[in-house]
């Protein structure tokens, strides 16, 4: 294995929204991620996708430290993920991260998820804080929901709170860990929605999705991972159409009819 | 020939000197629900430490004072310890043994709380760059708090009964003083079914408070709750 050396230049690594180089991610004996090297740059739209167990979601999780990698480096916007608290806070402060089960804090209501962060993590006043989250929930289109609770809304709605939620850090890379996995069918298009209107503001988005529509649409480039592996990298044109894999196209071929 | 004399009973459970008692045991609950919960939570909190020595200490602990009856504690604290040169006197000894008792009960049940609140839900506040102290107290104990509402209520409700052991140390709650009104006339039954109906009583109004609880920390996840009108500036 090559010995990875730390970046001379941080003009380099800025260049780069998430830099992973030679990453491992064990549990016990099981290897989930082996050898994954992966940039993106800012701004650019990932699809990552993959056979079930194949590790996309240990990929994405150890982005923001949810998941520790056992080896390699990890850098987001330049900063170095390392597993101190100090690091890995800088790296969750530039990183948000909507999840396939949404995780809103069911106690709370709509607004008072999305002001916690942004108060208690960035000071903010609740006067402000609102202001933001209420900005949020407009661009969503679930302003009018803010004073219920999360049990009270659908499974899509939630998602885009989670959304808005996430959004009212200001984070600069937004991660999507199956984020239309859990829902219903119909309630599958409001979130891609969603996700699509960030696009158009240059937010850099990395998303484990199932969703080959959205990845032909809005991806500038698929990742491809098998067994803990990427094994190919490509725009969607060229990874739907001509697989340079046999593992890609034998996936392509399960979940395309 | 005996019978049993409804007239004695009524006035038994009117008799002022049990209800001075009844003042107590409602006492000695209270303060070791208050005590074992705010012990227990130390407990808790040091069982689920990473540290080995707070882990280990907290584990013997529990193991301890579950392991053992309260009966033996309360009356180790009262007659034994003083062997050692402390003295706590009877309240004192029974409030101790109650709370250090209770305690050892609701560390495993507020350790239980915490367990059970979905791992996604610490994982979205780390996500969001919480900080640790507001994941806690905002995040993981209001939920914790309502899944505990059930195995708490159970504990309070043992609790309350568990008192009448204070009894065996001389302490004048509603067992003693039954024991004392029941050596005057020997009107057995009519004395310790007003002391039962006393218990049933307190055990009554702790399950109307046990479901005020639940209702309360549940309301959020009431589909049908009435949302409370969202503020805008």
């Amino acid at each position: 294995m090559n010995s990875v050396t730390r970046p001379e230049s941080p003009v380099i690594t800025d260049r780069y929204a998430l830099r992973m180089e030679a990453v491992y991610k064990r549990y016990g004996d099981f290897t989930a991620l082996t050898e994954v090297d992966l940039t993106v740059e800012k701004g650019e739209r990932i699809v990552i996708c993959g056979p079930s167990g194949s590790g996309k979601s240990t990929l994405i999780r150890c982005i923001n430290h949810i998941e520790k990698h056992d080896d390699g480096l990890i850098f987001v916007n330049g900063i170095e993920l390392q597993h101190d608290a100090r690091s890995i806070d800088r790296v969750r402060r530039e990183t948000g991260m909507v999840f396939q089960s949404f995780n809103l804090f069911p106690h709370m209501t709509i607004l008072e998820n999305c002001v916690l962060a942004p108060m208690s993590a960035h000071g903010l006043s609740r006067k402000d804080a609102e202001l933001r989250a209420h900005a949020l929930l407009e661009r969503v289109h679930i302003a009018d929901q803010a004073g219920k609770f999360p049990a009270q809304l659908s499974g899509g709605q939630q998602q885009r709170v989670a959304i808005a939620r996430a959004l009212c850090m200001q984070p600069k890379v937004m991660l999507f860990d199956e984020p239309t996995s859990a829902l219903d069918p119909e309630m599958v298009k409001e979130v891609l929605e969603t996700m699509k209107a960030l696009v158009g503001d240059g937010m850099t988005m990395i998303c484990v999705t199932h969703e080959m529509g959205f990845a032909r649409e809005v991806a500038d480039r698929v990742v491809f991972m098998d067994k803990g592996r990427i094994i190919e990298q490509a725009p969607p044109e060229q990874f739907f159409t001509a697989p340079q894999s046999e593992r890609a196209r034998h996936f392509l071929d399960q979940i395309i009819h | 020939m005996r019978y049993f004399d409804p007239a004695a009973f009524v006035d038994y459970l009117f008799n002022y000197f049990l209800l001075g008692g009844v003042r107590v045991t409602i006492g000695l609950a209270l303060a070791g629900v208050v005590g074992g919960l705010i012990l227990g939570m130390i407990i808790a909190l040091m069982r689920m430490s990473p540290n080995l020595l707070l882990y280990g200490f907290a584990r013997f602990y529990i193991w301890f004072f579950r392991g053992t009856p309260l009966l033996i504690q309360l009356v180790v604290i009262y007659t034994g310890l003083p062997q050692l040169g402390i003295k706590l006197g009877v309240t004192g000894s029974a409030l101790v043994g109650l709370i250090l008792h209770e305690a050892s009960y609701l560390a495993e049940i507020i350790r239980s709380g915490f367990m059970s609140v979905p791992q996604g839900q610490r994982e979205a506040a780390w996500a969001l760059s919480v900080p640790r102290r507001t994941i806690f107290w905002r995040v993981m104990l209001p939920q914790a708090f309502r899944l505990m509402i059930p195995p708490f209520g159970n504990s309070v409700n043992s609790l309350l009964k568990a008192t009448s052991l204070a009894s065996v140390i001389s302490v004048e709650e509603i067992m003693r003083r039954s024991d004392m009104l029941m050596q005057e006339n020997f009107q057995i039954l009519e004395v310790y079914a007003a002391a039962a109906v006393y218990y049933l009583l307190l055990v009554s109004i702790w399950d109307l408070v046990q479901q005020r609880l639940e209702h309360h920390f549940g309301r959020s996840l009431d589909r049908n709750a009435k949302s409370t009108p969202a503020k805008r500036r």
